[in-house]
């Protein structure tokens, strides 16, 4: 199969097509739903292993929120669940608490935000919007998806061992990660950590290396890459900052590895712990967050691009508009990618790094906001005379929109290292990240499922349901991060248990309350959505090919799609993917696979002459599919 | 009290669910089906409207009205500068995040769907994305430089005669190591640590003689303090609130910061109304169980020379241990003893004690 698919514009499709069927019909359950190549089922896996994931880290901050909410709550009616982790008293033990942080953290990045965001609809558009039959490699596809399940697993596994999963924060700095005697979840918590991390990363470099050649190799007639639809500009970069950083993570677990189990001396030096100098000398913990946060930073693009493309793609179809300035979106995606590499130390103002560079990551940091304002007034400017449907999806678009303004520009704050000196590790900067990184992400790959679920279950999401979902989330994510600005401002440090030994951090025990029962009420909404998920599958309204008049080529193939996504041939494309309310057409949208030949009413002076290209092109498709 | 918010807030969401479902329901009654889809997009319309006037109103009579509560006074010189950016900061943003704000959610009320409406076919304008890019470049621009130039000037050497005050962070405490009458701290060595040499003094340096240790900051008013921050286990991070002073500690190497207190812990007091104030240091990078513990006691003296007859009123760290004269080589034990100011009668003994040398 694997050697056919790389030919995508050839004769054989037709030949092709036979074949795929016949596996689709005569496969066992195995091949079909568990070690399946189709792109469209491992997108579904993915799908679905992220929203486990999201669902437990949801749990674990709900937990920490009742201690910093709550804080003389009696939490024993949580016993059956915690066990050991409750003091006698019913409060969480200081250490669980730092532990659910560090795995609210690690699970929310890593494997909901980018393998479940990524992982589904890279997976799930890249062939579907630009024309292929799957991706470049199946296996290496479905290997994608088995690593990262066997990390899943192990990471899973971590939270239930006796001496508690890594609970040195997500970033896991050495020291204390790195020395089992300073605190408990340093022992086997960090090693199955790093296990899993590294199975990570190999199933993120297996899906990503994927992503690229797909792209770059099996466009289909006519898919020109100024033609691509903003998602997959926008999974192409995220794939690419993928492939060039995670390798450095990986570098900087494996070193960690080292020092923690071979004695070695890369971020360990002059050390006295549990009553005992250790040998280590002339290794720097600093290395570490070097190499940490060369991935790190990117890390937020990688999260974030694949959002802001699925949200460029459901605001244009909503708003039936093209979206506003196309070239400049592509460019600033590019930008930020480039610059996502050259920022990274910004994390690192006040950690003993050398002051100089300081200014430099300074100026390269606020650099990056140009690019970012430029695309919120593009999608503002999309919005503009538009004839705007609010579908769910289209609502946690501008949710989306509206995070990544209000958490973006609290980061030129952020990236100022003078400014930085106060409100670093502060809650100012987890006000920043959760709104611009976080919930912006999340929003878009809720967005996404809402957009795509007729093409990946044949069926249609209750868009009542949607919208209360909707609101209640935007409330709750709003009144969970907004207030944390005000506790930043006031210099409350972060992964605190509690502020009740200082003075100067007495107060805003409302304010904590307040976000608490915001958390609680946020992830019982989530609960509306689950509902709404998994009733839609089977009981769903049966869902139109192209439910929502979108002009993208997911929407021309039929409504369950094969495995080969489109029975006949594949369609060539002959325009752009925002031709909406394009004027003159006689409706509000016209599909990338018509050629300008039939739309003599709407073109523009320089697409007629287009038309002559066409036909020379369909000729040699006749030509070819004669032989 | 917990009890009671949860089942509060599951009321609140049920209620919500059939207050929606309720005017979905009467809206469809009285339109028709057909309309019903419409009737819904005006409803998220009209609340995406509402949305934004309610938010931008909470946000701003929130910020005025609780502005003392989380504005914390600051006591330091360069405190004023970079609280400063932080405000003009604040003021170009929020300027630009109402506007944008506003415009959004303006446009989704205004151009919501109405039926047989055609939206424009606006693709792209030049001037415009011009305009928008450069803009925000060159207010950028300001802000950077104007933070740049307050970056170089608190990071800049500490002058000569700056206070030296070293800060050692251990799970979970703080302790101070103060250089005594010379101004020169003694070499210390981490292998050196025990029970009580807590700072793992070298005391066959000098300097380390008549070094003392403190279980509290003392910090002059007006004069320029340089703090030398190490650790000896994990990363901790120096964090004083109110000077605006933050900096990490980290095994291996010595990290500083420099500053001049303003404001001394009296004046503090009458400032803020609260007779019981004291300036706090606290930790900012985890460090483990106890991060949120290691709550480091802070005063400023009212005056230089106040301060230095704090100093002067400390023992030396080798006056209170002086079994440790063992460490120092025999012949420079006389000094070592006047440096630490230790008395003369338990001179003798000291004298005799046969010497020691580390293994």
């Amino acid at each position: 199969m694997a050697t056919i698919d790389i030919h995508p514009q050839t004769s054989t499709h037709h030949h092709d097509d036979h074949a795929h069927e016949h596996e689709h019909h005569h496969g066992n359950f195995w091949t079909n739903y568990v070690f399946s190549e189709d792109h469209k089922v491992i997108a579904k896996q993915f799908l679905i292993t992220g929203m486990a994931w999201a669902l437990i880290g949801g749990i674990l901050s709900v937990l920490f929120r009742l201690q910093l909410g709550f804080p003389d709550a009696d939490l024993s009616w949580l016993k059956p669940i915690l066990g050991g982790w409750l003091t006698p008293e019913g409060k969480i033990d200081p250490e669980f608490y730092l532990a659910l942080v560090t795995m609210h953290g690690t699970i929310m990045v890593f494997f909901v935000l980018t393998a479940g965001l990524s992982g589904t609809f890279s997976n799930f558009l890249i062939p579907l919007q630009i024309g292929a039959r799957d991706m470049a490699s199946g296996f290496m596809n479905m290997l994608s998806y088995w690593f990262f399940f066997v990390s899943s697993v192990i990471m899973f596994t971590s939270l239930f061992i006796s001496t508690g999963p890594a609970s040195g924060g997500w970033v896991i700095y050495p020291p204390l990660s790195a020395l089992p005697q300073a605190m408990q979840g340093s022992g086997l918590g960090m090693t199955l950590w790093l296990v899993a991390m590294a199975i990570f990363i190999a199933s993120s470099l297996l899906g990503s290396i994927n992503y690229i050649t797909t792209v770059i190799n099996m466009r289909t007639q006519g898919m020109s890459f100024t033609r691509l639809p903003l998602t997959i500009w926008a999974f192409f970069f995220t794939a690419i900052i993928g492939v060039l950083s995670f390798p450095v993570l990986f570098a900087a677990a494996l070193l960690l590895i080292f020092d923690r189990s071979f004695g070695t001396s890369f971020y360990l030096s002059d050390i006295y712990i549990g009553g005992e100098a250790l040998p280590n000398q002339g290794g720097s913990p600093i290395l570490f967050q070097h190499l940490f946060w060369f991935l790190g930073h990117p890390e937020v693009y990688i999260v974030l691009l694949p959002a802001l493309g699925i949200t460029s793609e459901i605001i244009a179809t909503n708003s039936r508009k093209p979206i506003f300035g196309y070239k400049a979106m592509v460019g600033s995606m590019l930008f930020i990618a480039i610059l996502s590499f050259v920022v990274w130390a910004h994390h690192m103002f006040v950690t003993g790094m050398n002051p100089f560079l300081g200014s430099i990551f300074t100026l390269l940091t606020l650099i990056i906001a140009v690019p970012s304002a430029v695309k919120i007034f593009n999608y503002v400017t999309t919005l503009w005379k538009g004839n705007i449907r609010f579908t769910a999806a289209m609502l946690f678009s501008i949710g989306l929109v509206s995070f990544f303004l209000t958490g973006g520009i609290t980061g030129i704050f952020l990236g100022n290292s003078a400014i930085d000196i106060q409100l670093h590790d502060t809650y100012f900067v987890v006000a920043h990240f959760h709104l611009v990184m976080g919930s912006a992400s999340f929003f878009g790959m809720v967005a996404g499922v809402y957009h795509w679920f007729p093409k990946m279950f044949g069926r249609m999401m209750d868009e009542r349901l949607g919208y209360i979902h909707f609101w209640l989330t935007f409330l709750g994510v709003y009144l969970v991060f907004f207030p944390m600005h005000y506790i930043g401002i006031a210099g409350f440090p972060r992964r605190y248990y509690s502020w009740t030994n200082f003075e100067t951090f007495s107060g805003f025990a409302d304010l904590n309350m307040l976000v608490s029962a915001a958390a609680i009420l946020t992830l019982s909404a989530q609960f509306i959505f689950l509902f709404n998920f998994i009733y839609s599958i089977f009981r769903g309204k049966a869902a139109s090919a192209n439910p929502w008049n979108s002009t993208t080529l997911e929407w021309t193939t039929p409504r369950n799609p094969g495995h080969g996504n489109w029975p006949g041939e594949i369609p060539t494309v002959y325009r752009w993917p925002y031709d909406y309310s394009k004027p003159g057409a006689k409706e509000d949208f016209i599909p990338q696979h018509i050629p300008y030949s039939e739309t003599p009413e709407s073109n523009l002076p320089h697409e007629n002459e287009l038309i002559k290209l066409e036909l020379n092109n369909g000729s040699i498709d006749v030509e070819k599919n004669k032989h | 009290m917990l009890t009671l918010i949860i089942v509060f807030g599951v009321l609140l969401v049920l209620g919500i669910l059939y207050f929606i479902f309720r005017i979905g329901n009467l809206v469809s009654l009285v339109k028709g089906k057909e309309d019903e889809e419409t009737s819904w997009n005006s409803i998220n319309a009209y609340l995406f409207l509402f949305f934004m006037i309610g938010s931008l109103g909470a946000f701003f009579w929130y910020s005025y009205a609780t502005f003392d509560g989380y504005n914390l006074p600051v006591a330091s010189e360069h405190g004023e500068v970079t609280d400063y950016l932080f405000w003009l900061t604040m003021a170009v943003t929020v300027v630009a995040f109402t506007i944008i704000f506003i415009v959004m959610f303006w446009f989704t009320f205004k151009y919501r769907y109405e039926k047989g409406k055609k939206a424009e076919f606006f693709a792209d304008d030049h001037k415009l994305e011009i305009a928008w890019t450069v803009v925000p470049a060159i207010v950028l621009a300001l802000l950077i430089f104007s933070g740049l130039r307050a970056w170089n000037d608190i990071t800049d050497e500490a002058s000569k005669d700056a206070a030296v005050i070293e800060v050692i962070g251990q799970q979970f405490l703080w302790t101070a190591r103060y250089p005594g009458k010379d101004n020169l701290l003694g070499h210390h060595n981490y292998k050196m640590i025990d029970a009580s040499n807590e700072f793992g003094l070298d005391l066959s340096n000098e300097n380390s003689w008549d070094d003392f240790k403190s279980l509290e900051l003392h910090l002059p008013k007006g004069k320029e303090v340089k703090l030398m921050i190490r650790a000896k286990d994990v990363l901790h991070s120096v964090f004083l609130p109110h000077f605006r002073v933050k900096m990490d500690a980290v095994p291996g190497m010595h990290t500083t910061f420099k500053f001049i207190a303003t404001k001394s812990t009296a004046e503090m007091r009458s400032e803020t109304g609260n007779p019981n104030f004291n300036y706090e240091m606290a930790c900012a990078e985890i460090c483990g169980k106890g991060h949120f513990s290691m709550r480091f006691p802070v005063f400023v003296h009212d005056s230089v020379e106040d301060y230095e007859n704090w100093l002067k009123s400390q023992d030396a760290w080798l006056k209170q241990n002086p079994d440790y004269l063992k460490q120092v080589p025999a012949e420079k034990r006389e000094a070592a003893i006047v440096k630490a100011g230790i008395p003369a009668d338990s001179k003798e003994a000291i004298q005799q004690a046969p010497a020691v040398t580390l293994n």
